[in-house]
């Protein structure tokens, strides 16, 4: 149990097994449990990963088909805000690539790729739901819509933390 | 039964199947991937398309999975036309996108599934020009080479590894195009049977890695069919060899059996075959101690002679075949031969069965134990015993599952709705060992007790089941409602199935596992017992010597009062058999001791006159199962040197002596066919294969491939002149590639292949149905009452032993009762001397609860002394072990001296080191894995 206790906190621990009270099966809380985790950690380590699988009862193999399944469970640290960009098909046609180029002029990252002082990772996505306001990109919880270079700078310049 | 048309053609076909097994049933080329007759059907990779019409108005039709459409009466379908034919075609395509063709270096090359299909799609000229994703390969263990980039992504790997065998270290990760089958972390694969993804996987993802480090094509592979030694299951193997080296072991199919799978030992303990040890002359000791190498006639000569002038005895064993004992048997007379068994394993054996033969239930084939309903298993560890067991056990806790779906109409080849409906819901099974076993997570309960409980607990249920009063005294309090709730289980089961086997060494354990099944049948239930037996002759041994064989001690006996002088020895390691004081003082009674065996080991190093005896893939042989079936062992290519079957050895050595029993044999089958008539238990050890005059459409049957290429540039380094072929003239099999592979009884089949199927998923060709039987007949013959012939009297007479007061979860006196573990890898003799399996066996231990461990100031990695200097071993700390109990790895070297259910005393040994590690030889440098 210690080792369980260094790898997930007592928070952590209470909010998955809150989520377990509601379900038949423990493993059928995964997504959850992974979730909350990120929420306290920012990403799911190695480590916190065989501690949530224990914690469930399911091997680590299983528990990290799902968690690699779903691409805003990050399994490898991110900055402390993610910004999403979406590159399905309508920001596609009002030019995501130009923002992306814009970015990485910016702030020096690519996709997949976090800025040296930790503050931003750049991750693409697939349809943030606002279409009719493409392109669109998400930085930490807040959309931004209609988004071309000039309001990209807007974004960045100040140091970027507009979004909380 | 339905009639459906596929391209204008009606055929009848059976109804509750799905259209792709029935077309493959047909005849009908329609590739797959994902389908797999032993695991069902989930419509994974989209491959098996054909056009459906609604009716003969309908000319557009859609595209329908086969594997997921069932027959239905009138339907009509499309599979030769253009709109099937294009959409499977693109479908390989975009299935090879990432695909590196990477054929000429791959293991898998030859015999290749996704090449068979690629080539049926008829898909050539590719037009992505993108980058192809690539990914790291995982370091999976001595056993399986991994390359992931070879991937189709049709997900047989899992549902195989986890759904089918239980497996829990390999998973799906990622998503879309990153999709990874591998480990969390890269690492030794923990599954027992994880060798059957060399066979599942469609590519070379997951390929046999002994067999990629000692590389020939499946076409330039001589095979013949041959029978696993590896434990007394008898699972059908096809050895192949090149260059007079054992290359690999597939899977041959048995429906009775081994269905499509064997376990890790069976794949990969046979390399025993290539041991530098194994002895290629015979050797005569001389004055000074040293072996002196003879030819064959020299040391037939020798034998003859000391055979002649000597009071003979002779120890055969329970590895070596039926024809070989029972010729030996015959030159000594059956009085001075004992089985080969240690002096407790002898009762065991023979107590196993007699009981099956006065049993009242049926004696299951491994295909039936997969319908049991209802399981108890008492005190065996099948994972460990008899593997193949455990994999079936697996299956038959699912027939809960399609219990359920049949309520819903579902059939039973609706994989993932089948397996969403159950989730968790199993058939019962209830394990009673010492302690934790692999199958426990699919166990409804297990509970560790020691054996003499384990036996108390059986003759409760039996006598629960029967409406006895339980005898007071006899099983612990706690247990009796256990009891119960397991006797009403089992009573209320259609086909209740009771295990139990010589693992644990106890006697009273088979006779409570047969009270159990004896009393079902009482009861009008269909019951099953299987009672497993250590080697892949034991049951055959038992029944060529009876119940009243000498055992070793009684010929020392004999020995020492100068009635028996000389000692030949079959194939058997006596050494595993007894102390070494017991075996010093056996050999030392004797003058003369003749010892038979493939490899150097200390038995052969005490004969006076050692004689290589070719091992199981270079001889015939019949072997009988612990389900009691005779199956014959064929020769996959020619000993080298001065090597020879035992039998031939044997055979020779008679008609030296000009013995008259040997008058009429000449052939392997005149030893067959004499046996079966003098020993009644054996009479029909005749039908386990068709005789030396057994013709395929008038040819013998090739154990070379068509395509077996080389052959007159293999010898070319030794001489450019290629020799004859040499003839069989023992068995209906030839070393060439002439004659016929088609139809012939199952027994006699070498290898699968067909025109345009090169991998093994031609075995349907073979099949009367995809997934049933082979054309040609089930291998093997049954020796025991399959349905249950017996009245139950040997069970009942022995039953009931009084219970040892000094054992049972009890520490009084400072003592521990040493039961036995076996274990999968290690436990068994030859398999363990397979390099690739080396590696994964641990040095043996002994296992512990924690509240004897801290009684006796040990921890885990700590060694302790084994009743006072009998052996020194590390300490496992098992919470899951029963107080009073000390498990011991069986088999393993430094515990020869132990036996099973001694009573000994425990000490920490301070002065005690672990042996170092040995590392494994492809670990690649910085690649983290490492063995858990």
């Amino acid at each position: 149990m210690s080792e369980l206790i260094q790898a997930l906190s007592a928070q952590e621990i209470a909010g998955i097994d809150a989520e377990i009270a509601h379900v038949p099966y423990r493993s059928a809380v995964a997504i959850e449990a992974l979730k909350i985790v990120q929420a306290h950690r920012g990403w799911v380590s190695d480590e916190s990963l065989r501690a949530i699988a224990r914690h469930l009862h399911m091997s680590a193999e299983e528990l990290d088909g799902v968690a690699t399944f779903y691409n805003l469970i990050y399994r490898r640290p991110v900055g402390e805000q993610v910004i999403l960009l979406c590159n399905s098909i309508s920001c596609w046609i009002k030019g995501c690539d130009k923002i992306q180029k814009r970015i990485q002029e910016q702030l020096g990252i690519g996709l997949g790729e976090t800025t040296s002082d930790k503050r931003y990772t750049l991750l693409p996505v697939t349809c943030l739901g606002a279409c009719d306001k493409a392109p669109v990109l998400m930085v930490g919880e807040e959309l931004h819509e209609n988004v071309d270079t000039h309001s990209l700078s807007r974004l960045f310049d100040d140091g970027g933390g507009t979004s909380e | 039964m339905p009639v459906i048309t596929i391209d204008g053609v009606s055929y009848e076909v059976e109804s509750g199947r799905n259209l792709l097994e029935t077309c493959l049933s047909l005849g009908l080329d329609l590739p797959y991937f994902c389908w797999h007759p032993a695991m069902g059907s989930i419509g994974a990779c989209r491959q098996c398309a054909l056009v459906q019409y609604q009716n003969a108005e309908d000319t557009r039709g859609r595209i329908v999975m086969a594997c997921m459409t069932p027959v239905s009466d009138g339907a009509l379908f499309s599979l030769a036309g253009d709109k099937a034919r294009h959409f499977r075609e693109a479908i390989v395509e975009s299935l090879m996108l990432n695909h590196p063709h990477d054929c000429p270096v791959c293991a898998e090359g030859g015999e290749c599934h996704l090449q068979d299909m690629t080539v049926m799609v008829g898909h050539r000229d590719r037009h992505y020009r993108g980058r192809k994703n690539t990914h790291r390969n995982q370091y999976l263990g001595p056993l399986i080479n991994h390359e992931m980039n070879r991937c189709i992504t049709c997900y047989r790997c899992t549902r195989y590894y986890r759904d089918y065998a239980g497996g829990t270290d390999l998973a799906a990760m990622a998503a879309h195009d990153h999709i990874y089958f591998g480990r969390h972390q890269e690492g030794v694969l923990q599954s027992e049977f994880a060798g059957n993804l060399v066979e599942v996987c469609p590519t070379g993802v997951f390929t046999d890695k002994t067999l990629v480090h000692d590389y020939t094509r499946k076409w330039d592979l001589q095979s013949a069919p041959s029978v696993c030694t590896g434990c007394g299951v008898g699972c059908n193997t096809m050895p192949g060899e090149r260059y007079g080296r054992l290359k690999r072991v597939h899977n041959r199919f048995n429906a009775e059996v081994n269905g499509y799978f064997l376990c890790d030992r069976g794949r990969f303990g046979a390399a025993f075959v290539n041991s530098g040890s194994a002895l290629e002359y015979p050797g005569l000791r001389e004055a000074d101690g040293r072996y002196r190498a003879l030819d064959h006639h020299e040391a037939l000569h020798r034998m003859a002679a000391t055979c002649a002038s000597g009071k003979c005895a002779a120890i055969g064993s329970p590895r070596a075949s039926v024809e070989a004992n029972f010729l030996l048997r015959e030159l000594v007379a059956p009085e001075n031969f004992a089985p080969g068994f240690s002096d407790a394993e002898q009762g065991l054996v023979s107590l196993a069965l007699t009981l099956q033969l006065a049993s009242r239930a049926g004696i299951p084939s491994i295909r039936s134990i997969e319908s049991a309903d209802a399981v108890l298993v008492l005190g065996e560890d099948v994972t460990n015993t008899a593997p193949r067991i455990a994999l079936a056990l697996r299956q038959s806790v699912r027939n809960k599952a399609y219990e359920l779906a049949a309520g819903l109409r579902l059939e039973p080849w609706q994989d993932a709705a089948i397996r969403n409906l159950a989730q968790d819901q199993r058939s019962p099974m209830f394990i009673a060992t010492v302690a934790d076993t692999p199958l426990d997570d699919v166990a409804a309960k297990r509970f560790s007790l020691a054996p003499d409980d384990i036996a108390a607990l059986g003759r409760a249920v039996a006598a629960t089941i029967s409406g006895k009063p339980l005898p007071s005294g006899v099983l612990p309090e706690h247990l009796h409602s256990e009891a119960r709730m397991i006797a009403e289980t089992l009573a209320g089961a259609q086909r209740p199935l009771v295990i139990a086997g010589t693992g644990c060494g106890s006697s009273a354990i088979l006779q409570a596992a047969a009270d159990v099944a004896n009393a079902l049948c009482d009861n009008a239930r269909k019951a099953m017992i299987c009672l497993c037996v250590p080697e892949a002759n034991s049951l055959g041994q038992a029944m060529l010597c009876g119940t009243q064989a000498p055992d070793l001690a009684a010929l020392q006996r004999r020995a020492e009062a100068g009635e028996l002088d000389t000692l030949i020895v079959l194939e058997n390691d006596l050494y595993r058999r007894g102390g070494q004081a017991q075996i010093d003082g056996l050999l030392a009674a004797f003058r003369e001791v003749i010892v038979m065996d493939g490899l150097d080991n200390r038995t052969t190093s005490a004969a006076t006159l050692a004689l290589p005896a070719a091992n199981f893939a270079e001889s015939e042989g019949t072997l009988v199962s612990l389900e009691g079936r005779a199956q014959r062992y064929f020769p996959v290519f020619q000993p080298r040197e001065e090597r020879r079957p035992s039998w031939v050895w044997l055979l020779a050595c008679m008609k030296e002596m000009e013995l008259p029993e040997c008058h009429s044999m000449h052939h392997f089958d005149d030893i067959t066919r004499i046996c079966a008539a003098r020993i009644p238990a054996l009479a029909g050890i005749t039908a386990a294969a068709p005789d030396l005059h057994y013709l395929n459409l008038g040819v013998k049957i090739p154990r070379q491939p068509p395509r077996y290429s080389g052959r007159t540039a293999m010898r070319a380094n030794i001489s450019v002149h290629e020799p004859k072929q040499r003839e069989d003239e023992e068995t209906p099999l030839a070393f060439t590639m002439e004659g016929l592979n088609r139809s012939q009884p199952g027994a006699l089949l070498p290898w699968v292949w067909a025109p345009g199927w090169n991998s093994n998923q031609s075995l349907h060709k073979f099949q009367t149905r995809a997934g049933g039987p082979l054309k040609g007949g089930t291998a093997g013959a049954r020796l025991l009452p399959t349905g249950g012939g017996g009245n139950g009297n040997a069970a009942t007479s022995q039953a009931q032993p009084a219970r040892a007061e000094s054992t049972a979860g009890t520490t009084t006196g400072q003592r521990w009762q040493l039961v036995p573990r076996p274990r999968i890898f290690g436990s068994d003799e030859l398999s363990a001397l397979s390099p690739a399996l080396a590696e994964l066996i641990v040095p043996g231990f002994i296992e512990l609860c924690t509240a004897d461990a801290a009684s006796l100031g040990v921890k885990d990695g700590d060694g302790v002394d084994v009743g006072d200097g009998l052996a020194t071993l590390e300490v496992r700390v098992n919470d899951s072990m029963v107080a009073g109990c000390a498990g011991y790895s069986a088999g393993f070297s430094g515990t020869g001296e132990l036996a099973a259910l001694a009573q000994v005393t425990l000490r920490r040994a301070d002065a005690w080191q672990r042996a170092p590690e040995l590392i494994g030889s492809d670990r690649g440098i910085g690649s983290g894995g490492g063995h858990v």
